[in-house]
């Protein structure tokens, strides 16, 4: 009744290949956009800013990104933490004029590059960390499973440390942090004190936008196939001929990519300042991975419900409990533990293929209703 | 002898007895690993709560306090007894067999059959549900646990040492303990492993669940008792790790560290996690006081999982670990 596809008739391939082939569905995601990009910045003020949506936008693009990665391509990664982190320190080298030092006549002299523009700092810190995490991908060509879950705990623990020991990464600060410098785009402050509440959220959707229609069209073409086959058997694939190297290794760089992105944005538009360990610890890494099995693992939609879900949970719980019933804080904190855990092990029980299956399923009931028979 | 070489020797023996430490906690995951193909996360998390159990028992808590008062606006914290240590383990071992059972009851008999990544992330979900379970049921703050090791240097290491060296080795009284309860605990369940029938039937179900299924071994009741023993294990090492450095949640994340002690040994060997562990603890012990000073030091944070990546690059089923064989 709702959700029909009855009377839609394609004439060309191109129709037939487009993103949402179903009218229904192509409709809807344009209403989407045209409420994300037109009216949400209307109405939005600082505390939704940043208690909800730039927390959902950003941990959306790093859930994607690890979805390519352990939905998609079937590589468990417990990293994301530590490549979050090399995205956002990545992009405060270049916003800041990326340094190095050499020896002349016994003194160190200090060249530099200029600085880059914000939405290309971001860009080359995505691209950054794609290389990280291509090199930290290199052994999964011979550790499978858990193994690689575990020595992706390696990139994870590492990373951090180097970020926290090597003083070149934070400019010398004597805090050891890194702090985003105000950065404008055609005028308008994207990063800093200054920052506009509704200048924030579409820098970091405009990225979100994009990443999601990257990986939703990659996922959909041949890459997507060639991790999926390696998901599903890697054997298998490989004796079909999907070159296993080839396909783990861009299973990484996409992904770290669109991770590193997440982890600039993280630091330079929501944060603003960063101290390594407490930002982009190994809980970092967990949240995200729990966003992409609650949301589905190998769903883009999943990656946003997901991600939506763990962001929105905390406001919710806190909200009721220390504002709603007047509890301390930590109870309400202890709380949370056990209701996410709780809920992770209901999901898993109930759906383990997460959010988007209900959806789906949702959706079948739709098309139905209400005349199921 | 050259002052580095015994600093370096002292350095060496704290590490082997770190390592034990490690491996007591890499000896739950193995056990549950082995019977139930489940990569149980919380294993951490389980030693912590048990230690968090144990010094509640002992000390006369009551459970929930914070809560209870949080929702009435009471003021009751503890009941004015003391228990004693021995009574106080048994009563944590029995709430660990308890959770053991709810554990199976609750969730991985739902999911059987379910691929292991499934299996993985539920017990990082059982993982969150205790940590603040186990704050809500006892509070967060740091305690201290005493059920009555000796603690402090060992005077007679330090006099035999200074004798033969000029200088006298620090070792732990603690560590000492841990080692030898650690080397019993491994023997008890060797034996059991191989010479009962209840570890007969582990075995078997470890072996291939179908098949024990259809001999007329119950999974479980297997499962039950596997997590019992994880349980057992957890508090032994909750003990050991509360005892040295106060029961807080810093306990949780020496799981952590015993993943890489695993990946070393291989994920289905229970001497393998042994001889993990004491290569991790003497490794990273020895890295950080020969390379530490070179790079800032704090390298015990990584070293561990990034030798266990190297080392699987070469031998991706581990030290002991069975081979690994695929088909299509």
């Amino acid at each position: 009744m709702f959700y029909r596809e009855a009377g839609d008739f394609k004439t060309s391939y191109e129709a037939d290949n487009q993103t949402f082939p179903i009218k229904f569905d192509r409709y809807r995601y344009y209403a989407v956009l045209v409420i994300a990009f037109a009216m949400v910045p209307f109405v939005i003020n600082d505390y939704w800013v940043n208690a909800v949506f730039l927390p959902f936008l950003i941990y959306s693009i790093a859930a994607i990104g690890l979805n390519i990665l352990v939905g998609y391509c079937g590589q468990v990664s417990l990293g994301t933490g530590g490549f979050m982190a090399v995205g956002a320190y990545a992009c405060y080298k270049f916003m800041t004029g990326l340094d190095i030092w050499l020896m002349q006549d016994g003194e160190w002299v200090r060249y530099a590059l200029p600085e880059i523009n914000i939405f290309f700092s971001v860009i080359l810190a995505g691209l950054v960390t794609s290389v990280v995490g291509v090199l930290f991908g290199l052994p999964s060509l011979r550790i499978k499973g858990f193994y690689l879950a575990v020595a992706t705990l390696a990139a994870q623990f590492f990373l951090v440390w180097l970020f926290n020991k090597w003083s070149w990464t934070y400019n010398y600060s004597a805090s050891g942090q890194i702090s985003a410098p105000e950065r404008t785009i055609m005028g308008v402050p994207v990063t800093g004190a200054e920052t506009a509440p509704w200048a924030a959220y579409l820098f970091c959707l405009v990225f979100l936008t994009l990443s999601a229609l990257i990986a939703r069209n990659l996922t959909r073409g041949m890459a997507g196939r060639k991790w999926m086959a390696i998901r599903d058997m890697d054997i298998a694939a490989e004796i079909i001929g999907v070159n296993p190297l080839k396909a783990k290794l861009s299973a990484f760089a996409v992904s770290s990519f669109f991770v590193g992105i997440a982890g600039a944005l993280f630091f330079a538009v929501y944060l603003g300042a960063v101290e390594v360990g407490e930002a982009f610890g190994i809980n970092k890494s967990f949240l995200v991975l729990f966003m992409v099995i609650i949301g589905g693992l190998g769903s883009i939609f999943g990656s946003f419900a997901g991600a939506a879900f763990l962001v929105l949970l905390p406001v919710l719980l806190k909200n009721t409990l220390v504002g709603g019933l007047g509890w301390p804080t930590d109870l309400a904190a202890h709380l949370e533990f056990i209701i996410v855990g709780g809920l992770i092990v209901t999901f898993l029980v109930a759906e383990p293929h997460g959010l988007a299956q209900l959806w789906r399923v949702t959706k079948e009931k739709l098309r139905l209703w209400p005349f199921p028979h | 002898m050259p002052e580095q070489l015994i600093w370096g020797m002292e350095v060496f023996l704290n590490g082997l007895m770190a390592g034990v430490l490690y491996a007591l906690v890499a000896l739950g995951f193995v056990l549950i690993f082995k019977a139930s193909g489940i990569f149980n996360f919380s294993q951490g998390v389980m030693a912590l709560f048990a230690a968090l159990t144990l010094v509640g028992i002992m000390e006369g808590q009551v459970p929930f306090s914070h809560l209870i008062n949080a929702a009435f606006g009471t003021e009751i914290h503890h009941f004015g007894w003391h228990v004693p240590a021995v009574a106080a383990i048994l009563l944590t071992m029995v709430v660990m067999v308890a959770l053991a059972w709810l554990v199976n009851q609750l969730i991985f008999r739902h999911l059987v059959n379910q691929e292991p990544i499934i299996l993985f992330m539920a017990t990082i979900g059982l993982a969150y549900f205790l940590e603040g379970f186990g704050d809500i049921m006892w509070g967060a703050d740091i305690k201290k646990l005493d059920v009555g090791l000796p603690q402090g240097i060992n005077s007679t290491i330090d006099e035999v040492t200074y004798n033969i060296f000029g200088y006298g080795f620090f070792i732990d009284n603690l560590d000492l303990w841990a080692t030898a309860v650690a080397a019993l605990l491994v023997i008890a369940l060797v034996i059991f492993a191989q010479y009962t029938k209840q570890g007969r039937a582990m075995r078997a179900v470890a072996d291939d669940h179908q098949a024990a299924l259809s001999v007329g071994i119950s999974l479980n009741f297997i499962w039950v008792m596997v997590w019992s023993l994880a349980g057992f294990v957890a508090l032994v090492a909750g003990i050991m790790w509360g005892t040295k450095s106060g029961v807080q949640f810093s306990l949780s994340l020496i799981a952590l560290k015993a993943l890489p002690v695993l990946m070393l040994g291989g994920f289905t060997s229970i001497p393998g996690a042994i001889v993990g562990g004491l290569i991790i603890g003497v490794g990273e012990k020895l890295f950080e006081f020969i390379i530490g000073p070179m790079v800032g030091g704090a390298t015990e944070n990584w070293f561990a999982y990034v030798l266990a990546l190297i080392f699987l690059v070469f031998r991706p089923q581990g030290l002991f670990g069975e081979k690994i064989i695929e088909r299509v």
